[in-house]
């Protein structure tokens, strides 16, 4: 009977993957372009990684050479959202996933700040409004 | 779920934050193979958005189509796009049956007349009077007729149903057509696929839901979207192919260091999908990552095109060349003209001059 050991399987390593068929570099020399527009016009700029056609360790190749920067944020709303600034400054990975834990969607974000982690504008007066209601009711309570 | 709610105030009754909808927003923009510019428009549009009635027939077909749509591997973009549509026939995944199924149809297609959504996966087999496939009694060639009247659009999910497919295959014994050789006068869209990527069917579903209308489509009627480019063009592998590096053999170095299947019979070249980036089973692989050819399965007549593992042809696209082609693999002219009879897209498909990669690189 045969093992799954003698099955004639070769894992390259992760450099060896992206040194061979060279599908990293592309996206490095687009987030260099998105960085040179954020710096001259203050042009944010996103890019689906889904979109890309990557060979099997390229994705961790790409976030092995984009590293880890100073910034984490978890936004826990539909699924979580899990945000990082590598150590390229305004250079963000961005990755959805559903409540199952499932990747929806992975995106770099070169931008001063992942547009998600700003609070949306209707949230704010809508804030206003809690924060009145529980306040009044207190005052409803203290008054009784 | 009323039916003149839209998606937005769906959302937020059942608690969602407007941080979550972007996300919602976010991921179906990219389900839907939308740049990620898009996704304000995208947001726009699904608040507004409001609940389609989708009937699904399901004809001369294996329920591949429907295992696949089932194994998406994003439960929380379908299922919500799934409990904003109405879903109001599908045989295989309704709890109805019988009597009452068939009377769930006809209430949906009475109340929804001119607005529904109708999805067909499956071929129509028409030999005989159509009476190869029969649900209830009738026909799926009659039944396709009645449920296509009232239908705003068609998808047309698999390949069965694009083209025929699997059923449609020399010698063809059922007479099988694909839903737009029966049907002309709707807007008809193709999700080709043996079978469809998950992701691609609902992408396409979300599009209809966000837009209200169907997506730019090719010449063979599959959205752009998902169909714009070759496996060959986004495949990972294609680094390998322009410097030469090919497996001879499934077994060989070549092969262990994941070069181009091109030799091996990989019709990546001449087929036009979106596994290469969307992949399969959660975006894990897909066959070519797995080690094995393109099979060329969202193609027209990809199974009367030749062994999967033979060398790769490409069709012609014009009368001289599929003539000239025909001579020079030393068929007979009779059969040449015989190929000209039949219909341009069959034509297409079935006359074949075999290519060296010199060819297809130009030289």
């Amino acid at each position: 009977m045969s093992h799954i050991q003698d099955i004639p399987i070769t894992v390259l390593d992760r450099q060896g993957s992206q040194a061979q068929t060279g599908n990293v570099l592309p996206i490095l020399n687009e987030i260099r372009y998105a960085l040179a527009l954020l710096v001259a016009k203050g042009t944010s700029t996103t890019i689906d990684l889904s979109a890309i056609p990557f060979a099997p360790g390229d994705r961790e190749e790409l976030e092995r050479i984009l590293g880890q920067g100073e910034v984490s944020a978890l936004i826990d709303a539909l699924g979580e959202t899990r945000i990082r600034e590598t150590d390229y400054r305004g250079v963000w990975l961005v990755s959805h996933h559903s409540p199952q834990g499932d990747n929806l969607a992975t995106q770099i974000e070169v931008t001063r700040t992942p547009s998600l982690v700003s609070t949306p504008e209707q949230d704010i007066p809508d804030a206003v409004d809690a924060l009145d209601d529980y306040l009044n009711s207190q005052l409803t309570q203290e008054s009784a | 779920m009323n039916n003149d709610k839209t998606l937005g105030e769906h959302l937020r009754e059942r608690g969602i934050s407007r941080r979550g909808f972007m996300q919602f927003c976010a991921a179906t923009a990219s389900l839907m193979a939308l740049p990620p510019s898009m996704v304000p428009a995208v947001a726009a549009a699904l608040e507004k958005a409001r609940r389609p009635s989708v009937i699904w027939r399901s004809f001369q077909e294996c329920t591949g189509c429907t295992e696949s749509l089932t194994r998406s591997h994003a439960p929380t973009v379908e299922s919500l796009i799934f409990d904003h549509i109405s879903l109001d026939y599908h045989h295989t995944l309704q709890a109805a049956s019988g009597e009452a199924a068939e009377e769930a149809r006809r209430i949906a297609m009475e109340e929804n007349h001119g607005k529904y959504l109708l999805v067909v996966d499956g071929s129509i087999p028409q030999k005989d009077g159509g009476i190869y496939s029969t649900i209830a009694g009738i026909t799926n060639l009659d039944m396709l007729k009645e449920v296509a009247e009232g239908a705003a659009a068609i998808i047309a999910v698999g390949t069965c149903a694009a083209y025929g497919g699997l059923p449609y295959a020399d010698p063809n014994p059922t007479g099988a057509a694909s839903v737009s050789d029966i049907i002309q006068d709707k807007p008809i869209l193709n999700v080709p696929g043996c079978p469809p990527i998950p992701t691609v069917i609902t992408g396409v579903l979300a599009h209809y839901l966000t837009f209200g209308t169907l997506p730019e489509l090719d010449h063979l009627g599959r959205p752009k979207a998902f169909y714009g480019q070759s496996i060959h063009d986004r495949c990972y592998r294609r680094p390998f192919y322009e410097r030469g590096l090919f497996a001879e053999t499934f077994d060989d170095e070549g092969a262990k260091k994941g070069w181009c299947l091109f030799k091996l019979g990989c019709k990546g070249p001449t087929t036009y999908n979106a596994c290469a980036t969307a992949k399969w089973n959660e975006g894990t692989s897909f066959p070519i990552q797995a080690g094995h050819g393109c099979i060329g399965c969202s193609e027209p007549s990809f199974w009367d095109r030749g062994g999967f593992y033979d060398a790769l042809s490409v069709p012609t696209d014009d009368a001289g060349n599929i003539l000239l082609g025909a001579a020079v693999a030393g068929a007979a002219a009779g059969a040449a003209v015989g190929f000209m009879n039949r219909n341009k897209k069959d034509a297409a498909t079935r006359a074949h001059e075999t290519v060296t990669v010199d060819d297809l690189n130009g030289d």
